[in-house]
């Protein structure tokens, strides 16, 4: 992309996608913390990942302010609208994957205190690895404005979706089978929503980039669908 | 060969003046090269770009103002609805009733705010008071000025502000009743209030007549039209919906222009 005539503006922009993916990374943390901690049964992250959470909503606080001033001095249009615009909604997912962490972070404590779980939860697992790595693609495609990579994050959403049907079904078994351990299983259940919110949220920054990149916003056309070529 | 440049094509009903590969020489330099476009009836169209790109050579075709520049050469085709402009033969001062003008800087004769707006009428043989009276009031309150000026019409044109002016040109060119009203700039030496508020007119205007704008100021082109033509270096690159271009422009050009890139 060429350079505006105003090198303020450029300099402006430049410190609004820098912002933009401070916090993406403070989120990725957030997520990977968590992750690790149900991996291992061990809630020693959930603290921090709380306290970082103040941190994220800081952070959606300023780059909301930062694309008001740019709307309001600068007029931006074309590509530069659609980064402005692009990001307002952005940050909105980004904060609620944040929230979602804190969610599950404070899940974690309650689950630690409980007994173990007798089984190991492939499901879980497997959404815990997605909606990682569909956040980290999510991330990488905004700053690159990667139209393939962000359609492909779209698209990926559904296995996450699946995983958590697959995962409830088998976790209501367990609770029947296993009365005595049903407060560790409904936790489980809460923290596996939480994770598939935030697929959902990951998913959304995609379409978001899909409209920055081309103009074109795709997002309740069912992209991703089982029907969708 | 240059590939066709994005543009708009309109149902024959909807097509005000259709321009057709048109160039303009200047002593031999070209000012504007092979240009297609329709300019859509009782809409606004705006045509933005650089200072030289030929946008104001564009729009002093329409009333072949260009004529009175010496060395101009003009070849290509301009229909206003089924008239061949550019015809020869073409009774100029009858096409100019038809399609008005008004400049960047607001030009009132020096006479008074009536007389500036009964001026044409006159000229068309409009001799009765009662009747000039009625034309004026009207063409006064259709550019939103009768207001401001009902008490003082006796008094000196010159005496209005800048913003005030510029409507009283607007309601001299429209008081003839053209078809199509061609603005130059029509806002650039005015307030930012008064801006606003010839813009506002030209957006009223447009259900009766078709405009023509052409301005340096981006926003203001936004705000007011309808469509959007962006030329550059004589050439049309691209002719979209007004919401269009500005938010995704399909040739790169406009995209430098649009967002402050051009250099």
């Amino acid at each position: 992309m060429r350079e505006h005539v105003s090198g303020q503006y450029d300099a402006e922009l430049d410190e609004l996608r820098a912002m933009v993916t401070e916090m993406g990374g403070l989120v990725e943390r957030q997520l990977s913390a968590v992750c690790e901690g149900l991996a291992t049964w061990n809630a020693d992250p959930a603290e921090p990942v709380i306290a970082l959470d103040k941190a994220v909503n800081r952070l959606e606080v300023r780059i909301d302010d930062a694309c008001t001033h740019i709307i309001a001095k600068r007029q931006p249009t074309a590509s530069d609208l659609r980064l402005v615009m692009s990001i307002v909604k952005a940050i909105t997912d980004l904060e609620r994957i944040g929230d979602e962490t804190t969610r599950i972070a404070k899940m974690l404590e309650t689950l630690c205190a409980l007994p173990p779980l007798r089984d190991p939860l492939p499901e879980l697992t497997e959404m815990m690895t997605r909606v990682q790595s569909m956040l980290a693609d999510a991330l990488n495609a905004f700053v690159r404005v990667d139209e393939a990579r962000a359609l492909d994050v779209i698209t990926r959403d559904r296995s996450v979706d699946r995983a958590y049907q697959a995962l409830v079904e088998r976790l209501l078994g367990e609770m029947e089978a296993h009365p005595a351990q049903l407060r560790s299983y409904h936790n489980v259940i809460w923290c596996a929503r939480s994770f598939e919110r935030i697929g959902d949220h990951a998913k959304n920054v995609g379409e978001y980039i899909i409209y920055l990149a081309r103009g074109q916003d795709v997002r309740h056309q069912g992209l991703g669908a089982p029907s969708d070529r | 060969m240059r590939n066709e440049p994005p543009t708009l094509h309109f149902e024959p009903a909807d097509r005000c003046l259709t321009v057709d590969r048109l160039s303009v020489r200047y002593q031999g330099k070209a000012a504007l090269r092979d240009v297609s476009l329709t300019v859509p009836r009782h809409r606004v169209t705006a045509f933005i770009g650089p200072s030289g790109c030929g946008k104001s050579t564009l729009l002093r075709s329409f009333n072949r103002m260009n004529d009175l520049i010496r060395g101009v050469e003009v070849t290509g085709r301009i229909q206003l609805f089924e008239d061949d402009i550019l015809a020869p033969e073409l009774d100029v001062t009858a096409l100019r009733r038809r399609v008005g003008m008004v400049f960047q800087q607001p030009n009132p004769f020096p006479m008074s705010v009536f007389d500036n707006v009964a001026y044409g009428l006159r000229l068309q043989g409009l001799r009765e008071q009662r009747a000039l009276e009625g034309e004026v009031e009207w063409a006064l309150r259709s550019a939103a000025l009768w207001d401001e000026v009902k008490d003082r019409l006796d008094a000196s044109a010159l005496t209005l502000s800048g913003g005030q002016q510029q409507r009283l040109v607007i309601a001299r060119a429209i008081a003839v009743r053209p078809e199509v009203l061609l603005l130059d700039e029509p806002a650039s030496a005015l307030d930012p209030i008064s801006t606003l508020k010839i813009e506002e007119l030209i957006g009223k205007l447009a259900e009766q007549y078709s405009i023509v704008v052409v301005t340096h100021n981006m926003q203001q082109a936004a705000r007011v039209s309808h469509y959007t033509a962006f030329l550059y270096l004589g050439e049309l690159v691209e002719f979209s919906g007004t919401d269009d271009l500005f938010t995704r422009p399909q040739a790169r050009q406009t995209e430098d222009y649009i967002t402050g890139r051009y250099g």
